[in-house]
């Protein structure tokens, strides 16, 4: 067994002759939720992206789960099924209904019986608060029970960790909570999550390590405690002082 | 000036057949374009590289050359290499390969209109590119594919009046044959027109109403 789930070691990006991750070192151990904290365009989207290969990395290492995400022999199409990933703009499929988005990759992926899949999905509803929802479509969902939806979707692939990209930033601010409140059970189960999150209450309420990134870097990283309320960088300080004044 | 519209009246069992042949040549080359243009728009999504350039390159020798040149390359031109075509056949294989071009930018555009998240979302649950594309973009983007695809279809009906030239007795050479023994230009061409018509107009219906059919709650 890995000690880490998750280990990044000197990961560099670069978009076109843009470089937006600079010698990225980190490791993620099993059960741990981590926050990774940052301005809009430190590169914190696109390091989660690198973590499941939806983006490809020019230097360094990832390795999930034992798996090198940048290797050559890698399966990238079983790898994914032990990642969850949830986006944004959550990204269901709006042609289908809220039980078919669930239960599809089981299905298709995992090879899961139409019927075993549907109870499972059913099961994962009721956990996220939705089960009433299951024949409707995304369209007829608030963006919150959107993004529920989406949890519960990943959720149905049985990952062995679950990576959030702003899971909250396109939400009506009524509907954030019931989405944190998801996130928090999931981390109180033991789930390991990465959370890429401007939500300041959740990273610290939740998380167990926080990661302040700034233009592609790791400025600082520690426990809540010690980068809410003692930060050693100044650039932290003044990251922390404008959202916390906000 | 007079009209004879009688002419018209007496030409209208072999206008019917002629119409007969230009749906069934428009049917056939559809659905051959529709496979080939399957094919080329997929392809030009293709995460493979080289599958991306043949597929451009024939979109857009295809759609650089004008029909009737590409008609008489199948049907004069492949001969000196030993191909000898029916008629018929040769039309099919030219507006076939004609419409699968147009076909292929429809389908392409169709997918790329889809959000690129929904790619991002299939592929991050485990899917390969293919389930992706066959049960989370092609549904979505055939929605919108629909309508460019009915013009497409329409469009190619009316082209199929220049397979008349390589004596396929279709609508246009119908009218044609029946002109030169009758000399009733005005009347047979009207006629010829109103056939076309009817037919162009029934696609369009069709296509709009599978259109209404389809559209789920987006």
């Amino acid at each position: 067994m890995n000690k880490w789930i998750v280990e990044v070691k000197k990961l560099n990006k670069y978009f076109g002759k843009h470089h937006v991750l600079k010698d990225i070192d980190f490791h993620v151990s099993y059960g741990e939720v981590v926050a990774i904290i940052g301005a809009s365009g430190s590169g914190k989207s696109t390091l989660l992206r690198c973590l499941n290969g939806l983006e490809p990395i020019q230097s360094g290492e990832v390795i999930v789960d034992g798996v090198r995400v940048n290797g050559r022999e890698v399966d990238l199409n079983k790898l994914r099924q032990s990642i969850g990933m949830i986006f944004q703009s959550f990204n269901l499929f709006p042609h289908m209904t809220v039980l078919n988005n669930i239960t599809l990759a089981p299905q298709k992926v995992k090879k899961l019986p139409r019927k075993e899949a549907e109870e499972l999905a059913l099961t994962l509803l009721g956990k996220v608060g939705l089960k009433d929802k299951a024949h409707m479509y995304p369209s007829q969902l608030s963006g919150g029970q959107k993004q529920r939806v989406a949890i519960a979707r990943s959720l149905a692939m049985n990952p062995k960790v679950m990576m959030f990209d702003e899971p909250t930033s396109a939400l009506d601010p009524e509907t954030v909570n019931d989405v944190l409140d998801v996130m928090k059970e999931l981390a109180e189960e033991g789930m390991t999550m990465i959370v890429v999150t401007h939500e300041m209450g959740f990273a610290r309420e939740v998380s167990n390590r926080i990661i302040y990134l700034d233009d592609g870097k790791i400025v600082e990283e520690g426990t809540p405690e010690e980068i809410f309320y003692r930060p050693r960088n100044p650039r932290t300080r003044e990251f922390l002082s404008k959202i916390i004044s906000v | 000036m007079q009209f004879d519209f009688l002419a018209l009246y007496r030409a209208i069992p072999a206008l019917v057949f002629g119409a007969s042949m230009t749906l069934r040549v428009t049917v056939l080359s559809i659905i051959l374009g529709l496979l080939i243009g399957l094919v080329a728009g997929l392809a030009k999504v293709w995460p493979n590289r080289i599958l991306r350039i043949i597929a451009s390159a024939y979109i857009e020798l295809v759609r650089g050359t004008p029909l009737l040149v590409q008609i008489f390359l199948v049907y004069f031109g492949l001969p000196a290499l030993g191909l000898n075509l029916d008629p018929f056949i040769a039309g099919v294989i030219a507006m076939g390969i004609n419409s699968g071009a147009y076909v292929g930018e429809i389908v392409r555009g169709g997918i790329d209109s889809i959000a690129l998240g929904q790619m991002e979302a299939a592929r991050s649950l485990g899917m390969t590119w293919w389930q992706a594309m066959y049960y989370v973009i092609l549904p979505q983007a055939f929605v919108r594919i629909l309508p460019p695809l009915g013009n497409e279809f329409i469009a190619l009906l009316k082209d199929s009046s220049l397979v008349s030239t390589i004596a396929i007795a279709e609508l246009t050479r119908t009218g044609q044959i029946i002109i030169t023994r009758t000399f009733k230009s005005f009347e047979i061409w009207s006629g010829v027109a109103l056939f076309y018509f009817a037919m162009t107009y029934a696609i369009a219906r069709a296509v709009k109403h599978s259109e209404e059919r389809l559209r789920y709650s987006e």
